[in-house]
């Protein structure tokens, strides 16, 4: 989560669910909590009986809508200019929070002479290439600090030098993610202004960037009223200050956007304005889509990252360690301890393999030379460049953007294993595919040989879920798996001790990373089960003395310690499970610190240093939650302090002081190199150091601000299998969204094929306006086909006027369409899949898909079968301006190069 | 168990007079059961806080085992019922849990302090910027239930902008009357009063006469298509004799569905109601807790927000056995004055 690593110093949830019940006000935004988070939801209903304020703010009225007090029905794709509204009106009201601004975010930084902001750029910042479609981001730094004097170890060279680096490209493919634990490295903390005055301060930059976004531009690009956004702001500045805390709760509704990570940006600098990080009640709450996707960022299964957020080495640029640390090396937070974290995980992976003479087997990690994202990799395997594939609990045709491109993605390798639960799409689309219908893909010619692997559930297996507020919670197994049925801790263990065995005694050199890894899990039972404590171990780590450690803090960078995850160290401190702690309720503390462990180190809400003020006493004894106990010389409270537990308010770094030591002790962000939340990040995002309202990148709007209509780095795969709609087209008039219904799980594996929740959503629907009803001719209960450039499906429609339609300045009117995906072909409940309408546009620092606003034509009736489909489609490109989505059987249409 | 007739003795004058109807005190001990029997519980389900998860059904589902079927009840069937996010469509013999959804919506004028309220806008229509025309807003209040209960709206509940959206949600149950008709007409003793005070159909007994199904005030009870057996809520009586809470209470996130003993559960929903009236939630009420209603209050109760009907409920429920003693007295006057009659023509005709 980049917007919220950049911004803070760590990409997960600053909050838990349950500190929702002590907000004063709610704002759930890009989020359908109550369907699709409603176990946690019952904190929001806490939190309106002790008298908070909810406020939903989502396209459609759903049923976090029904609970809320108040429903703002915004334009999808508009967020950034509604909170942009807010911002403004916060500057221009100056209902921020002065002290908390001023001590606690880089409000008072200085920023270099030549930056120029959108706003100077007709919606582009300095440094944009558009060759490349990306940015030198060397002008958004602070102006380097007066007092410095250049010799070689000076911040200002290293500055020099990593703005150089960034001049390549590829790198940028590991960056932005890599803020999830510890902020973008940034050498030197600039010169201030504290009375925040300098026309080049932050804070002025800031007012200045979003002085246009004004109650009635929100009105005109979000579609709502004035008076409506007035509420909303009336409602949470009230309740944001000394004494309130408001809460901001996001999900999916704002990662799955060209600009996602803006979104949660712009979140970031409002709540920071406010004074809302790091206290009780406040934060920013990132609702994670499935019960461990926390976990597997945290222990990544992305292309680029390392556990423990350290970025996957880059074949041009990390020859050796020292190479990959030095541009952690000299800054501040903890993130100067970056090669201490990277030398304790070679450790944890290769054991005594790993020695100060070979670089702790730094050679062995795979290297990346580029982007190897989810869709990037699905177009390599169209081109022929992919020979196999894993998925696993993953039913990409259904689930992921573009299924036809999905299909012929799979339909070109040479295998695929396909572990799942049930039999999924991912794993037929051979014999039952909607193009097999079409006729683009012949079973008798598809290459890829599929091998399905039944898996056990999670109550078939033991280990750890990280939920969506970093919470680590040890589930025991309940009943062995059936049948062949295992877990994947097995199925991999037992994968990797084959291919080990295979290779013995390989004198190759490429085979001595796997046959140097630590690969002794301890087994059990008849079917040979690892222990997935003995793994939980490793990954906490284990100091000199073999003993499992308590604290990353104790990690070294010489080899004595190991640690598989850093950020998990301490999850198996004193030897013991902390993850598995179960004490209830009424035995402890309302912050409940003995349930589960949370990372880093059992902190429940991040930053709470920030719920003091800069002496360190309480901002107010309604909001006290951590605060500096003079007599004891350490910080004390409800929660565990996220700071040095005896690091005084009143030190001051020495000169030439690293890593957390060159934290003030009135820095609460202790991950970020200087301390400070950042309003203006002068590195780490991609598309600008401030979010700046932009399109989706197919909409029926043009942008009202700029002049460029969409994000001008968003990325894009161009391909006769990803055609985009253009913006403003009579042809696809509509804007759609698509969503998740509280009956089903995602793509539907989990509970399509289940009587119990396949009955309480049966068919696939799409839910429209009666406006939009008179409009097209549908009718309710009837079918309607929905039609973009990628695909055509039919879906029962509900007319509802809980689907509203906007209406825009100039008389503009435009309809949403809401469109639940969880269809397929296979289970009990089936139907077409929803995903299938979206083409691939993407967040430049995520590679996610833009799947929350996109545009589309609906029509009554049911679509067309066969051949005639492809016709239909190509009828509906031609009347567009479209190229041709025609493909040769077997999907193999090469990417074009633009 | 024993069982005891209306003769037997330990009763009041008053109390025998309520036997079939009005408060009464303690239905477990009027079924027969010791002093130490359990206190009388039920479900208090508070539908200000449904969120419509529908977990109450899958959960009940899953512990009562109950199976598949569609909105009208057809077994092994799926469909959209097109009813809002309700495909389950009512309490039947399969569902005994079922969650209502419903739609609601009225043009408003916004709370809002200063000039250029939409509802002002209004008055000087610009038809070139009006996204409503004013057949399609007649259309769509009309296929709004209950229309007329929208003069209830209220703060509880969203607001989009000019239009006021209302979405309830309210997960229906068997009521547990304190007068059940079900269980007064059961010929074979299938239906009992359990030690907890609740109603619960044996289905080892169940013979599928049906009698207690038009005996129902609330048309909850329901014949199982195919089997013919009657098939209802149990509060999960197999769980409560193992000190567990029914499956449902134990599901919902929200606590909109809370069990426990009765009193306590009704001191609750009155405090409940009490904060939601003083919110100026004005439209909030109680269903089922009035034991002088027609079936002496309810074991499972509710606080909804709008009128009964809205929500598909009985707006005064009456125990279908409550006018025997009337019937009775009646059909003995009849069978009296015939006597009299015939006696009278008889020595009459002597005369």
């Amino acid at each position: 989560m980049p917007g919220l690593g950049t911004s803070f110093g760590r990409g997960g949830a600053t909050n838990t669910q349950q500190d929702l019940a002590n907000s004063d006000c709610i704002v759930i935004e890009g989020s359908n909590m109550a369907e699709c988070h409603p176990v946690g939801f019952q904190w929001v209903t806490e939190a309106k009986a002790r008298g908070a304020k909810v406020i939903h703010i989502d396209p459609r009225f759903t049923r976090t809508s029904a609970i809320a007090d108040l429903h703002v029905p915004l334009r999808a794709g508009s967020d950034i200019a509604f909170l942009g509204g807010l911002i403004n009106h916060v500057l221009a009201n100056d209902l921020f929070f002065r002290e908390y601004v001023v001590a606690y975010t880089n409000a008072a930084s200085i920023l270099r002479e030549d930056y120029q902001d959108a706003e100077d750029l007709d919606g582009l910042f300095s440094g944009y290439d558009p060759e490349k479609r990306n940015y030198d981001q060397e002008t958004w730094q602070y102006e380097e600090d007066r007092e410095d004097e250049v010799n070689e170890d000076s911040p200002g060279t290293a500055q020099a030098q990593e703005a150089g680096s960034q001049q390549e490209s590829v790198k940028d493919a590991a960056r932005p993610e890599a803020a999830g634990s510890g902020g973008p490295p940034l050498h030197g903390h600039g010169w201030r202004d504290e009375t925040l005055q300098h026309p080049r301060s932050v804070f002025q930059v800031l007012k200045r960037h979003y002085a246009r976004y004004t109650p009635e531009m929100v009105s005109e690009v979000c579609g709502i009223e004035p008076e409506v956004f007035l509420k909303v702001a009336e409602w949470v500045t009230a309740n944001s200050g000394r004494d309130r805390t408001t809460a901001w709760v996001y999900s999916v509704g704002w990662t799955q956007h060209t600009v996602g990570a803006q979104y949660i940006r712009t979140a970031s600098i409002l709540q920071a304005l406010l004074g809302n990080m790091g206290r009780p009640g406040g934060g920013i709450m990132a609702l994670r889509g499935h019960a461990s996707i926390q976990g597997s960022t945290d222990i990544p299964t992305l292309f680029n990252l390392l556990p423990g957020y350290l970025p996957m080495p880059h074949a041009d640029q990390h020859d050796s360690l020292e190479e990959y640390c030095a541009d952690a090396a000299g800054t501040g937070g903890f993130w100067g301890n970056k090669r201490a974290y990277m030398v304790s995980l070679l450790k944890a992976w290769w054991g005594e393999n790993a020695q100060p003479g070979n670089d702790f087997c730094f050679d062995y990690l795979p290297r990346i030379n580029g982007d190897h994202s989810s869709y990037r990799t699905v177009s390599d395997m169209i081109e022929g460049k992919i020979s196999g594939y894993f998925l696993v609990g993953e039913n990409p045709t259904v689930g992921h953007a573009n299924g036809r491109m999905q299909r012929f993605g799979l339909a070109n390798l040479e295998w695929l294993v396909v572990r799942d639960l049930q039999m999924i799409e991912s794993a037929t689309f051979w014999k039952d595919g909607p193009e097999i219908a079409t006729g683009e893909l012949v079973t008798e010619q598809i290459p890829t040989e599929i091998f399905f692997i039944p898996a056990a559930t999670h109550v078939e297996k033991e280990g750890t879920f990280t939920q969506t507020q970093r919470l680590l919670q040890w589930r025991h197994k309940a009943v062995e798996p059936p049948g062949d049925a295992r877990s994947d801790l097995w199925f991999y263990f037992h994968l990797g001790r084959l291919l080990r065995w295979k290779l013995a005694g390989s004198t190759d050199p490429n085979d001595r990373p796997l046959l140097d890894l630590t690969w002794d899990y301890p087994v059990h039972g008849d079917e040979q089960e690892p222990s997935a404590e003995a793994v939980l171990r490793e990954i906490n780590g284990v100091g000199p003395d073999g003993r499992a450690l308590s604290s990353y803090m104790e990690l070294k960078d010489d080899g004595s310690t190991t640690s598989g995850c850093w950020i998990y160290c301490g999850v198996y401190a004193d030897e013991v499970n902390q993850a598995a702690r179960r004490v209830p309720r009424t035995e402890q503390s309302p912050t409940a610190l003995e349930w589960g462990w949370a990372w880093p180190l059992n902190r429940r809400v991040l930053y709470n240093r920030a719920s003091a003020d800069p002496d360190g006493k309480p901002w107010s004894e309604r909001k006290k939650y951590v605060w500096w106990d003079e007599a004891a010389g350490r910080w004390v409270g409800d929660d565990v302090p996220d700071f040095e537990a005896t690091k005084r308010p009143d030190y001051v770094p020495p000169d030439g002081a690293k890593a957390q030591d060159a934290i003030a002790g009135t820095d609460p962000f202790v991950m970020q190199s200087d301390g400070k939340a950042w309003l203006f990040a002068p590195k780490g995002v991609q598309d600008g150091p401030l979010p700046t309202h932009y399109e989706p990148a197919e909409s029926p709007v043009a942008n009202a601000l700029y002049s460029v209509q969409s994000n001008p780095t968003k990325e894009e795969i161009r391909a006769p299998w990803n055609r985009g709609n253009p913006s403003l087209s009579e042809v696809f008039p509509y804007a759609f969204t698509t969503y998740r219904l509280t009956e089903h799980h995602t793509a539907g594996g989990m509970s399509r094929t289940l009587p119990y929740l396949a009955e309480l959503q049966p068919e696939f629907f799409v839910e429209v306006s009666p406006e939009l009803a008179a409009e097209r001719g549908l009718e309710h209960g009837e079918f309607a086909t929905v039609v973009t450039a990628r695909a055509a499906v039919e879906a029962r429609v509900l007319v509802s006027e809980r689907i509203r339609p906007l209406k825009l300045k100039g008389g503009q009117v435009v309809h949403q369409i809401g469109i639940p995906y969880h269809w397929g072909e296979r289970g009990i409940a089936t139907g077409d899949s929803a995903n299938d309408l979206l083409g691939v546009h993407m967040d430049a620092n995520t590679h996610i898909q833009e799947s929350k606003a996109a545009t589309c034509d609906i029509q009554p009736g049911r679509r067309p079968r066969g051949k005639a489909m492809v016709e239909f489609l190509e009828e509906y490109r031609r009347r567009a301006g479209i190229d041709s989505g025609a493909v040769p059987i077997g999907g193999r249409a090469p990417v074009e190069t633009s | 168990m024993t069982t005891v007739s209306s003769a037997s003795p330990g009763l009041s004058e008053a109390q025998r007079k309520n036997r079939l109807f009005g408060p009464l005190p303690d239905v477990s001990a009027e079924a027969g059961y010791a002093d130490d029997h359990p206190k009388r519980v039920g479900f208090f389900t508070d539908t200000s806080v449904c969120i419509g998860c529908k977990a109450c059904e899958v959960a009940c589902k899953e512990w009562n085992t109950l199976p598949m079927d569609d909105a009208d009840g057809t077994l092994d069937a799926i469909g959209l019922s097109g009813m809002s996010y309700d495909n389950t469509g009512m309490l039947g013999a399969n569902s005994w849990r079922h969650v209502a959804f419903i739609e609601q919506s009225r043009t408003v004028d916004l709370p809002m302090p200063g000039v250029g309220l939409p509802g002002a806008r209004r008055e000087t229509p610009d038809p070139d910027i009006d996204v409503r025309e004013p057949d399609s807003l007649a259309k769509a209040q009309a296929s709004v239930l209950n229309a007329e209960a929208l003069a209830e709206f209220d703060p509880q509940t969203g607001h989009s902008a000019d239009r006021e959206i209302r979405w309830l949600m309210s997960s229906d149950v068997c009521k547990h009357c304190t007068h059940a008709g079900c269980l007064d007409v059961c010929p074979t003793g299938a239906l009992f009063r359990t030690e907890f005070g609740t109603v619960v159909v044996q289905q080892d007994i169940c013979n599928g006469c049906g009698y207690c199904v038009p005996s129902c005030p609330y048309g909850v009870i329901d014949q199982r298509k195919g089997d013919g057996r009657v098939f209802k809520c149990t509060m999960c009586y197999d769980r409560l004799t193992d000190g567990l809470m029914p499956a449902c209470a134990t599901a919902c996130p929200t606590q909109s569905i809370q069990f426990g003993d009765l009193d306590e559960l009704q001191a609750r929903a009155d405090a409940r109601l009490a904060t939601l009236q003083a919110q100026g939630v004005e439209s909030a009420r109680l269903y089922g807790r009035d034991e002088n209603d027609g079936v002496g209050g309810n074991g499972a109760f509710f606080l909804l927000l709008d009128e009964p009907e809205v929500y598909g409920l009985p707006p005064d429920p009456v125990v279908t056995t409550r006018d025997l003693p009337a019937m009775w007295k009646a059909a003995g006057a009849a069978a009296a004055m015939i006597v009299g009659v015939a006696v009278s023509a008889v020595f009459g005709s002597r005369r």
